[in-house]
């Protein structure tokens, strides 16, 4: 049998209340094992407060061929912006 | 540099005419600064050299702990121990940002480590060189790492997204590294005269190591072209060593020691250093196998993933038999 590690992607979600966020991948035997070695390589330097780990095989990603379809037509929608919207001056701030 | 003589997997650049369509669309990406990322179209041969790239980088970070392993117990106060683990600690971490990133590629960790034990990947030249007193530590951190953040700042724009993500990280660390080390240079080039002399020492032996780690010059370097049309290199070899110089060249004198090569001297026309050529016979020597730790660190490196193996298999008995019984269970 294989006995290399599965792979895990990590997330840490910083102090200042932002979402975890993707900081790079470990190789564990179990989730327990990936969440400790996260804390010894990417909390080092107060980097966070709070560890997910994902098994990357578990992760499900778009392709890089959807990106025309996917995310062209959002460009056409510019009303989507709030600076689409005049407002006069005299409204105030808005 | 942490990647040496890295052969491109072609010979030649292809003209825009011999390329194909996707290669084409590949090259314009690159050209426009936008990142090649994991699952993007890439040719075979930008996959390849990247997979060399990334696996030397970080076999050397790797094998860059030994030479410093070597001095954590013998440190000379409890507070540089702390720093010295610290880094070496820092330095398995950086082989696995980088390992991470060539995994993304395709080849697997155990099967870069396989081929490092085989002897069919390299790790940097520098740490084929001994650490001889307390200030190799400093001279280490100073030089060596200060070597590579040169390296490593210009690869934060290299054009595979998880290569540059990784620099990014790295550069962060990095620079500790190199403070720490001239930390301990002051202190021992500050100190008694016995330790200025080890001071000097240390940079005597390890300027010239250390200036090589770039590479080749460019002239002879036949594999830079397509690495550089594919902006996996950023900068040249001769380029990088010049700017590496030219920042050390003023530290070494603010230490009050001896200029480690009578040839190097500031030059008001080019507004850089002249340095002396290093002794490339010795870098390819090195490289070869030849070098005066080749042996020991292999065989280091070896011997702890030998040794781990009972560690990694029941680690991974256990995870499959908890997993089981939690199946069993529902």
């Amino acid at each position: 049998m294989k006995n290399e590690w599965p792979l895990w992607e990590v997330f840490i979600r910083g102090q200042h209340g932002l979402s975890h966020r993707h900081v790079g991948s470990l190789h564990a035997p179990d989730a327990e094992t990936a969440i400790r070695n996260a804390r010894d390589v990417y909390t080092r330097r107060n980097e966070g407060v709070s560890i997910w780990v994902a098994e990357a095989a578990h992760i499900a990603a778009s392709t890089p061929g959807d990106k025309g379809p996917y995310y062209d037509p959002s460009q056409s929608k510019v009303y989507r912006h709030p600076t689409f919207f005049d407002i006069p001056d005299e409204v105030g701030s808005m | 540099m942490y990647a040496q003589m890295i052969k491109t997997a072609r010979a030649g650049i292809k003209t825009r005419d011999e390329m194909s369509d996707l290669e084409r669309d590949f090259q314009d990406k690159i050209d426009r600064d936008i990142k090649i990322e994991p699952r993007d179209w890439m040719p075979d041969d930008y996959r390849a050299t990247l997979i060399r790239q990334i696996g030397q980088h970080a076999h050397s970070e790797v094998v860059g702990q030994l030479p410093e392993g070597n001095w954590i117990t013998r440190a000379p106060t409890l507070e540089r121990k702390a720093i010295l683990l610290a880094k070496v600690q820092d330095e398995a971490g950086h082989g696995l940002y980088l390992y991470s990133a060539a995994e993304t590629l395709g080849e697997s960790r155990d099967e870069l480590t396989r081929l490092l034990h085989e002897g069919k990947m390299k790790y940097s030249s520098i740490f084929n060189y001994p650490t001889l007193n307390w200030a190799d530590m400093g001279a280490v951190g100073w030089l060596v790492d200060g070597a590579a953040i040169v390296n490593q700042v210009a690869l934060q724009r290299t054009s595979y997204g998880p290569y540059a993500r990784a620099m990014v990280r790295i550069c962060k660390e990095e620079s500790f590294h190199a403070r720490q080390g001239y930390h301990a240079m002051m202190k021992m080039a500050f100190g008694t005269p016995e330790q200025k002399a080890m001071a000097q020492s240390a940079l005597d032996r390890l300027w010239f190591p250390s200036i090589m780690m770039f590479g080749p010059s460019d002239a002879e370097s036949t594999h830079s072209e397509q690495s550089m049309a594919w902006k996996i290199k950023v900068k040249s070899n001769d380029e990088l060593r010049q700017q590496y110089i030219d920042q050390t060249v003023p530290q070494i004198e603010y230490l009050g020691l001896d200029l480690p090569d009578p040839s190097l001297k500031w030059n008001e026309e080019t507004g850089h250093y002249d340095y002396g050529e290093p002794d490339w016979s010795e870098f390819f020597d090195v490289i070869k196998g030849n070098g005066p730790c080749n042996v020991d660190r292999l065989r280091n490196r070896v011997k702890a993933w030998e040794d781990g193996a009972w560690v990694r298999d029941g680690l991974m008995a256990h995870a499959r038999k908890k997993a089981a019984a939690k199946v069993a269970a529902q």
